[in-house]
């Protein structure tokens, strides 16, 4: 299938199955199932498969590298590297409204010991917290010293914390051996073509080697740093995640080819997000009207690449100053005036104490999974649907219905649940919208879902939701997602085969413009 | 003989200070200001002043009228 290591065999040694590899961290159990890309993986229950040891390791408590991981650890960014060398059309560097929020924008800026202090303060609240990743708000490696010097404090004090970093790549060869000597495991490129014409359209110019390259010449300076910068770290032996904008009428269908280019290069994920574009953020492609996806469109598009390698779907497209678990925001209480006033102290063993219960948890959980996954067995039936939950971590559905932020989306079909997505149903910055106008807004976010998973809902949002044809279900209200989803859905497929309901396909959904923040 | 930047438009993003070959560009108040006495306006460095290029906000980097233009030392 997919060899991971480097296109012209120069690898490190070990050849890894990049399905497998993906199978058995997306599905964290042994043999048989189905999950993502249908593709059968054996080894071990509830644990590392057919891993090799040393890419278990970096990936089992990355929350942006384990869709499963995601749910337990938690992950902060700190904004340490403001400036840029080149320029996105979907970025507006001048922006930074203190209400709004989106990917790459923060309020504060931070000295490289200030971030330092900072990361010790969150992890010592926040055991779950096992990743720092720098992403800007610019480009990290347009910031080299910044961002290896806030490396270097981080790995001194807090040597169980991973690091990583998001480039534009357009840098990355000429710092691929110091990101190495700092044991950084995780770097996440940007890379949104392969195509210097297509890149002409996202990319006005690019600054390097002082001199602004425009247009295709620009482009094409990018990409091929860019996909350089992929191999060399992948000779290395560090883990690549691809990030794509994907731009409706300029590189949706294009991104099947960089999906393949990178795949070659052995990436390791790839991750698909929607443009975020409105006029207000003042972007070029906010301001010529340029659209983002919908939920379909996107769907369509990360399942189409699904087959050729493993996509990333939990994405939330955080701000590069995000603390907590992916899809929570807890910046606000570690402010630098908060922080430099903490005294920290920094204590290892109830951090690794702490993480051992959540592997416990996580055990528990996928075993609870497999178990209801084999009354399914036998079932047969080609409904494929989707069903939106509410939680707030752990893998559980634990979030009341009129306090969720955001709903997992997870495909339930008679191989099992999977997840797919999730859509953010915050109000934020929004102004002035009541409960009524809110309650709309969560059913055209989840409009393409059959049912709606929370701990507790209130009367009235029942019967909208149940007259807008998504079925409020409370009967599993603090029980793990995937085995009740399962449950839900064998239930489902009964009364369909018996005749009591007729199963009809649902509509599209829209997605929420604007990056996960914590709420005003 | 120098080049200024436009307090107003600057996101004090820092990318010109690096890039300055006579270290004549510095922080103030959150914005970047470039030092009249120091600037060259690049001549004799690079093919463009480099704070311009850098610089993500079209037109905050400036040639400063207030100043005769640079005359490079021959
Ligand atoms: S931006 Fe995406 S990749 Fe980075 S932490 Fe957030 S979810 Fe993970
Ligand atoms: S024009 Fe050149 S010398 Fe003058 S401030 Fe800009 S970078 Fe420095
Ligand atoms: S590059 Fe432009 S925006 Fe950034 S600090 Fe310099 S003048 Fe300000």
């Amino acid at each position: 299938m997919h060899a991971l290591a480097g296109q012209d065999g120069a690898s490190a040694g070990h050849v890894v199955d990049v399905g497998e590899v993906m199978q058995a961290i997306a599905e964290h159990k042994g043999c048989g199932t189905t999950g993502g890309s249908g593709k059968a993986s054996c080894g071990s229950a509830a644990g590392q498969g057919d891993l090799p040891t040393e890419i278990w390791e970096k990936v089992k408590n990355h929350p942006c590298y384990s869709e499963e991981a995601h749910h337990h650890y938690a992950r902060m960014h700190v904004a340490v590297a403001p400036a840029c060398n080149i320029q996105c059309n979907y970025c507006n560097r001048k922006y930074d409204c203190a209400n709004e929020s989106r990917p790459g924008v923060v309020s504060e800026k931070l000295t490289p010991e200030q971030a330092a202090k900072k990361v010790l303060a969150v992890a010592s609240t926040i055991p779950q917290m096992t990743v720092l990743g720098i992403a800007g708000p610019g480009d990290p490696l347009a910031n080299p010293e910044k961002t290896f010097r806030t490396f270097d404090l981080i790995a001194k004090t807090a040597p169980d914390i991973k690091l990583c970093l998001s480039t534009n790549g357009l840098t990355l060869p000429d710092h691929v051996d110091t990101i190495a000597g700092f044991n950084v495991d995780h770097v996440t490129i940007t890379i949104n073509m392969v195509d210097p014409e297509i890149g002409a359209k996202i990319y006005p110019w690019v600054f390097w080697k002082h001199k602004r390259y425009t247009g295709v010449e620009g482009a094409k300076l990018l990409t091929d740093r860019q996909l350089l910068g992929l191999e060399m770290l992948t000779e290395r032996g560090i883990l690549c995640k691809v990030n794509s904008v994907m731009i409706p009428g300029i590189n949706d269908k294009h991104l099947v080819e960089v999906n393949r280019a990178v795949k070659s290069r052995g990436a390791f994920l790839h991750n698909i997000m929607p443009l975020i574009s409105a006029p207000e953020h003042g972007t070029v492609f906010g301001l010529t009207g340029q659209r983002g996806p919908t939920a379909q469109e996107l769907k369509a598009l990360q399942d189409s690449c699904e087959g050729e390698m493993n996509m990333m779907r939990h994405c939330r497209q955080c701000r590069a100053d995000a603390v907590g678990l992916l899809g929570e925001d807890r910046s606000a209480e570690f402010t630098t005036d908060k922080i430099m006033a903490m005294e920290v102290k920094y204590d290892l063993d109830t951090r690794k104490a702490y993480q051992e219960k959540v592997e416990e948890e996580r055990v528990a959980k996928v075993a609870a999974k497999q178990e209801e996954l084999s009354t399914l067995a036998g079932a047969v039936s080609d409904i494929k649907l989707l069903v939106a939950v509410a939680t707030r971590g752990s893998g559980l559905i634990n979030e009341h219905f009129g306090h969720a932020k955001e709903f997992q989306v997870y495909e339930l079909s008679t191989a099992g649940a999977k997840f797919v997505g999730h859509r953010r149903v915050d109000l934020y910055c929004q102004g002035g919208y009541g409960e009524e106008d809110s309650l709309e807004t969560i059913i055209r976010a989840i409009n393409d879902c059959h049912a709606v998973f929370v701990a507790k809902i209130g009367g009235c949002p029942k019967a909208d939701l149940k007259a807008a044809g998504i079925d409020p279900v409370e009967d599993y209200a603090h029980e793990f997602i995937e085995k009740s989803a399962i449950a839900w859905f064998k239930a489902y497929l009964d009364r369909v085969n018996s005749g009591e309901i007729e199963h009809v396909a649902r509509g599209d959904a829209e997605i929420r413009q604007g990056a996960l923040t914590s709420a005003a | 003989m120098a080049l200024k930047i436009i307090a107003s438009q600057c996101t004090g993003c820092s990318a010109c200070e690096p890039e300055c070959p006579n270290v004549a560009i510095s922080e103030k108040n959150g914005t970047f200001v470039i030092d009249p006495k120091k600037c060259t306006e690049c001549i004799g460095h690079f093919d463009s002043p480099q704070c311009t290029a850098v610089c993500p906000v079209d037109d905050t980097c400036v040639i400063d009228t207030a100043y005769p233009r640079y005359q490079p030392r021959i």
